[in-house]
């Protein structure tokens, strides 16, 4: 267990103690920069999926993926979490390396990826995003079941603890695990395409959080096809094909001359001058 | 009525049998659960046929048979994981390699001995039996082992088995569990080789656990579910193989199936039979 000693507390920690040590900051270009990757590559079976890749995010910071079907938004997040390694380059978290860190990341999968068929309840899935705060043999506590208790709450689907997951709706289904992720207490949230495929009740939900997760500072990561809901609700976007086309504020980086990089063909432009993404005859679902 | 439970009961080797079985069928069962929502009724088929070579050594030196299986099953279950970490080849692939392989030194193995053919016979299909108090022992402690171990990481075996991708955010040793997980799998497949036999051991590894898989909703349920089968099959399959005369593994086997079928046709909600009626 050498990771024990820096462990990061549950509680978010001011800022200001991540960023005094002199190690940190000869890294850290951005005084407040948390989460940042530098030139990181990533091969997938062989074949680069990620070159090269180098932005900051600020701590709080909402940042939008965007980037065609295969551009490497996956594997980005799943480097992140530690599921790919890294071949060059490194990411800082806090200014500290990956894997110095144990559970300030939460990630929400996408839906395809759960097997619904499984036997866990609803309570039960979100218990798991205790586990990081447990020791290794300790069973939950009373303070771990209330923080459960109010995730569900505040998803909106206290009702159904005791519910299979398989029994669930889509968008239910989604709360579940936007609940769990809550229940990890983390500094940093990523979510692979929340916004397909549910309906419109369940994109505000998730929307409602963020703006929650904002006051508590979480950096928040979501992979989109949704250029509109990318300009209109998130502080950064970070254009991806294999390598970093643009990142900054929406406004600078979704120029059409950057999105045409981006997605070559698969971009339309409607003749009211909106852009939108011709990716329903690409999407492998 | 309980003359004809007790009257085998006469027999000591009767009740070395019974309480081997009973203890064999509830291991299997416990494991199995993860067997089944894992997908890993393939790799444990192929545990049980690779121990054969460790046998057949352990048979030239001299050795205790079940040690040499117990070598030989662990060997292949982190050679299995070896070849395919980190997405090297698919496991089903690997599986189909190093089964096969063990297989065929196995038999190469055993044709170079002339007297083995009834301890193969036993091998292959159980000699419940013939349990020694020793056996009894060994089964025991083994399995107490393994039921302990998964007690103990039900919540990492949980996250693993249900969400790698939350195991590696939680920094979870996954690679390290996944072993662990194939030890654990082929220590209880070695343990039910004196009741079931290297032919019939997946089928005491999938069907108790996937016949609570259609009865329960939450894993500690279905462990504890799949824990009754077991333990009414190895009971009921030694008295149907004491009364009709038939091989006790494959009794064992068979009323372990028929309980599935029972379930599979009648369960409340999710049997066949009540969805025809619901409708």
């Amino acid at each position: 267990m050498k990771h024990a000693a820096n462990r990061t507390p549950s509680v978010l920690p001011p800022a200001k103690t991540l960023t005094t040590s002199a190690r940190i900051e000869s890294v850290a270009p951005l005084a407040e920069a948390r989460l940042e990757f530098d030139a990181v590559t990533v091969t997938y079976d062989g074949a680069p999926a990620l070159t090269e890749i180098s932005f900051q995010i600020p701590h709080g910071a909402r940042v939008a993926v965007i980037g065609p079907n295969g551009a490497g938004k996956s594997t980005l997040f799943k480097t992140l979490v530690g599921l790919l390694p890294l071949r060059r380059g490194r990411i800082l978290i806090h200014g500290l390396p990956l894997g110095s860190h144990l559970d300030c990341v939460a990630y929400v999968p996408q839906r395809e990826d759960v097997d619904w068929r499984f036997p866990v309840t609803v309570e039960d899935v979100v218990m798991m995003g205790r586990f990081g705060h447990l020791g290794w043999l300790k069973r939950p506590s009373v303070e771990d079941r209330a923080v459960v208790r109010r995730c569900l709450e505040q998803m909106g689907i206290g009702k159904l603890a005791k519910r299979s997951i398989g029994d669930l709706s889509g968008g239910q289904q989604q709360r579940v695990f936007l609940a769990r992720a809550l229940a990890q207490e983390p500094h940093i949230l990523i979510m692979d395409e929340p916004f397909t495929g549910v309906d419109i009740s369940t994109q505000d939900a998730t929307l409602g959080l963020l703006d929650d997760l904002r006051h508590q500072q979480v950096t928040v990561m979501i992979s989109t096809h949704d250029l509109h809901l990318a300009k209109e609700r998130f502080d950064q976007v970070a254009l991806l094909n294999h390598r970093l086309i643009a990142y900054g504020p929406p406004g600078q980086a979704l120029t059409p001359e950057n999105l045409s990089e981006a997605f070559g063909g698969r971009l339309l432009v409607l003749p009211n001058n909106q852009i939108v993404i011709d990716d329903c005859c690409h999407e492998s679902e | 009525m309980i003359d004809w439970f007790l009257a085998p009961l006469a027999y000591a080797f009767m009740q070395r049998g019974l309480l081997a079985s009973l203890m064999v069928g509830v291991l299997c069962a416990v494991v199995g659960c993860y067997v089944v929502l894992r997908s890993m009724a393939f790799m444990g088929d192929a545990l049980a046929h690779a121990i054969l070579p460790g046998v057949a050594i352990a048979y030239l030196l001299n050795g205790n048979l079940l040690i040499g299986a117990l070598a030989a099953a662990v060997i292949v279950a982190l050679a299995i994981g070896f070849f395919s970490r980190r997405g090297a080849l698919k496991e089903d692939t690997a599986i189909g390699i190093l089964f096969a392989a063990a297989l065929a030194l196995g038999v190469a193995l055993i044709s170079s001995i002339k007297t083995y053919a009834v301890d193969l016979t036993h091998i292959l299909f159980g000699n419940l039996l013939g349990v020694s108090a020793s056996d009894l022992w060994l089964t025991g402690i083994l399995g107490v082992i393994v039921l302990a171990t998964i007690a103990l990481l039900y919540q990492q075996f949980l996250v693993m088995s249900f969400d790698p991708v939350l195991a590696a955010t939680l920094r979870l040793p996954t690679e390290l569990l996944r072993n662990l997980m194939l030890v654990l799998l082929a220590l209880t497949v070695v343990v039910s080789l004196q009741t079931v036999g290297v032919g019939l051991v997946a089928a005491m590894l999938v069907t108790p656990g996937a016949t609570a898989y259609l009865l329960t909703r939450r894993l500690p349920a279905m462990m504890a579910a799949a824990a009754v089968v077991g333990a009414v099959s190895s009971l009921g399959g030694l008295y149907v193989s004491y009364y009709a005369n038939i091989a006790s593994g494959a009794a064992i086997v068979l009323t372990a199936s028929l309980i599935f079928l029972s379930v599979f046709l009648f369960a409340p909600q999710r049997g066949e039979v009540w969805k025809l009626f619901r409708r």
